[in-house]
């Protein structure tokens, strides 16, 4: 090695060791840490102890239940708490579509349309506990405003309308925590990517578009979509991401998880299984399947976006 | 009107029609968009017994109780709640940018053996759920004899990947004339990085900041975990156990609320500009 890259590779050291140190005790040891909890039964009390793969068979095994007479999952809570969180998943399409409209109106010449931008990403800007909490208010059974408007609005069209009992009904708990999640979401993060996705069409393209008579329903399906389908992937890439790792804080805050454990999601049950029954090695064996499935699932939206999406 | 690339977008108006209709959706969405937000605030002003008068929807406060607040910020202590998010979020910010800043100027700039092989590991733990290396820190900073103090909030945030490669792509980006004339006068790296590099970033850096203070102000698991005192409590847990004991009081509930935001709305107003490259500048490399 010269004098000089010598020279290089010790300021580089310099550099690097703050982050580094972080980032090894915090990150990269941890991430192995983990994997290796997921092989023992440790509940901080006494010291870990090995179990090998039984917190992975109790987790994904099944067995024949005697009284049943039918078999049944090891860990029945697991598999419903997937369902949920898969259910709350399928309001990203819905959101992503939401969003590049809203991104489609606003990406014209008109004036005012910096207010209206400011005032769709105020939910985002203000998305958190307080934001919960007034969701949780909003939807209360007697008094919230979304029934007390129902009601006004059955009174108006002269028949008693009761709205339901959102947070406070299994069957309506998971619905409403979606339509608070697109109404935070709708014109934040994804709307921004999609406005600058638009605003880096060719104009080229659509005054070909124009030129052939294409109506702008025809153009935008031909130049625009095509055009921005990078962006919608990378937005559905980030979504599944964030999906499968969502819905704590609205459990923590709004539901404690349910009614009967509706509103429970992957994420949510990982901490309480951690922080409250003190199962250390079983959570993070939960923890590190969640890690593998998002894994999988990028690899292979990875793999078939790859066929749909144009690049430019 | 303001001549930017915002102006510079492909539409048209082809008509009145169109742009009155533009305007009609766009309005709908913008109701919708801020009436939880007014009825936040409607709600932090009324007194208690308004709120709970069932069947009666009024646009406008029945008087401007405004004694609401105070008696939220008593009920929740909001002062040291505050101060605890503050102390929190400027250090660990403060942190953050620092040590992001320096890596990526080692990723961008030094040629260093295994340099490419650190930086994959960098992006790969990207993909890590929070879950996965949430546990070994919780056990880590007990081990350290850390839970229930401002480091356990503080120290584990100030390392991350993601800042340094966002700060990496940005610095790779600038052109490097100015460095190689600097190393030609026998300026140091640390001369480089402090002199050219940093003042040339400010975008990229005030990006980093403003999203890096988001994240710890608004941060709700890992407090949750590591804090039990209520003195060491942030902002998030506190209004979090206020709503979970006072479970019907809902002007002060809002009240709370509207106070919990203001830093937040106050940041969005000075630094709008930096939220939406942000954004952008995630997507574009990501």
């Amino acid at each position: 090695m010269s004098k000089s890259s010598q020279k290089e590779t010790l300021a580089a050291l310099g550099f690097l060791t703050p982050n580094l140190l972080g980032f090894l005790a915090f990150t990269l040891v941890p991430v192995f840490w983990s994997l290796a909890l997921a092989f023992t039964y440790w509940d901080l009390f006494r010291p870990p102890r090995f179990v090998g793969l039984f917190n992975f068979v109790s987790l994904l095994g099944w067995h024949y239940d005697p009284y049943l007479k039918q078999t049944v999952m090891n860990d029945p809570f697991f598999w419903k708490y997937v369902g949920n969180t898969v259910f709350l998943m399928l309001a990203i399409p819905v959101g992503i579509a939401a969003s590049l409209i809203a991104a489609l109106l606003m990406n014209q010449k008109l004036k005012g349309i910096t207010v209206f931008r400011t005032i769709y990403f105020l939910p985002t800007v203000c998305s958190g506990v307080a934001i919960l909490v007034l969701w949780k208010w909003l939807y209360n059974n007697d008094i919230g405003l979304i029934n007390n408007l129902i009601a006004r609005f059955g009174d108006l069209i002269g028949r008693p309308l009761t709205g339901p009992n959102w947070l406070g009904d299994a069957a309506w708990s998971k619905p409403s925590l979606m339509l608070m999640g697109l109404w935070s979401g709708l014109g934040g993060f994804n709307m921004i990517l999609y406005l600058a996705a638009l605003q880096g069409v060719p104009r080229e393209l659509y005054e070909a578009a124009a030129m052939d008579g294409a109506s702008s329903w025809k153009s935008f399906w031909a130049v625009t979509w095509p055009s921005i389908s990078p962006t919608t992937f990378f937005i559905l890439i980030m979504s599944v991401i964030g999906g499968f790792q969502g819905g704590f804080m609205a459990a923590n805050v709004m539901t404690g998880g349910g009614p009967a454990g509706s509103t429970t999601t992957i994420e949510y049950y990982i901490y309480t299984v951690a922080f409250m029954r003190f199962l250390m090695g079983y959570a993070s064996a939960i923890a590190w399947v969640l890690f593998v499935v998002i894994l999988a699932i990028t690899l292979l939206t990875w793999r078939l976006g790859g066929r749909v999406v144009h690049y430019a | 009107m303001r001549r930017s690339t915002d102006d510079a977008g492909m539409a048209r108006p082809r008509g009145a029609l169109k742009a009155a209709a533009t305007y009609i959706l766009l309005s709908l969405g913008a109701v919708s968009m801020l009436l939880p937000l007014y009825w936040m605030l409607l709600t932090s002003l009324e007194p208690g017994d308004v709120a709970f008068s069932s069947g009666a929807i009024h646009w406008w406060p029945s008087k401007f109780l405004w004694s609401n607040y105070p008696e939220a910020m008593k009920a929740v202590n909001i002062p040291r709640l505050y101060l605890n998010s503050a102390i929190v979020a400027i250090i660990g910010t403060f942190g953050q940018v620092l040590t992001s800043s320096m890596a990526a100027f080692a990723f961008a700039r030094l040629s260093f053996p295994g340099r490419d092989k650190l930086f994959f590991a960098y992006l790969a733990t990207m993909m890590v759920p929070g879950s996965v290396t949430m546990i070994p820190n919780f056990v880590l900073l007990r081990w350290f004899g850390w839970i229930d103090t401002y480091q356990a909030l503080i120290i584990p945030g100030m390392f991350s990947a993601y800042g340094t490669f966002l700060l990496r792509q940005f610095f790779m980006g600038l052109p490097t004339e100015l460095e190689d004339a600097a190393k030609i006068d026998g300026s140091s790296y640390l001369g480089i990085w402090a002199r050219i590099t940093l003042p040339l970033s400010k975008p990229a850096l005030a990006t980093l900041t403003t999203f890096t203070f988001m994240g710890f102000w608004g941060s709700y698991m890992w407090p949750l975990i590591i804090i039990q005192s209520e003195g060491l409590r942030t902002l998030p847990i506190g209004l979090a156990s206020f709503v979970g004991r006072y479970s019907a009081e809902y002007s002060l509930w809002m009240a709370a609320s509207v106070i919990a935001l203001v830093p937040v709305l106050l940041l969005f107003m000075f630094n709008q500009r930096y939220f939406q490259e942000g954004i952008k500048m995630s997507g574009i490399k990501g």
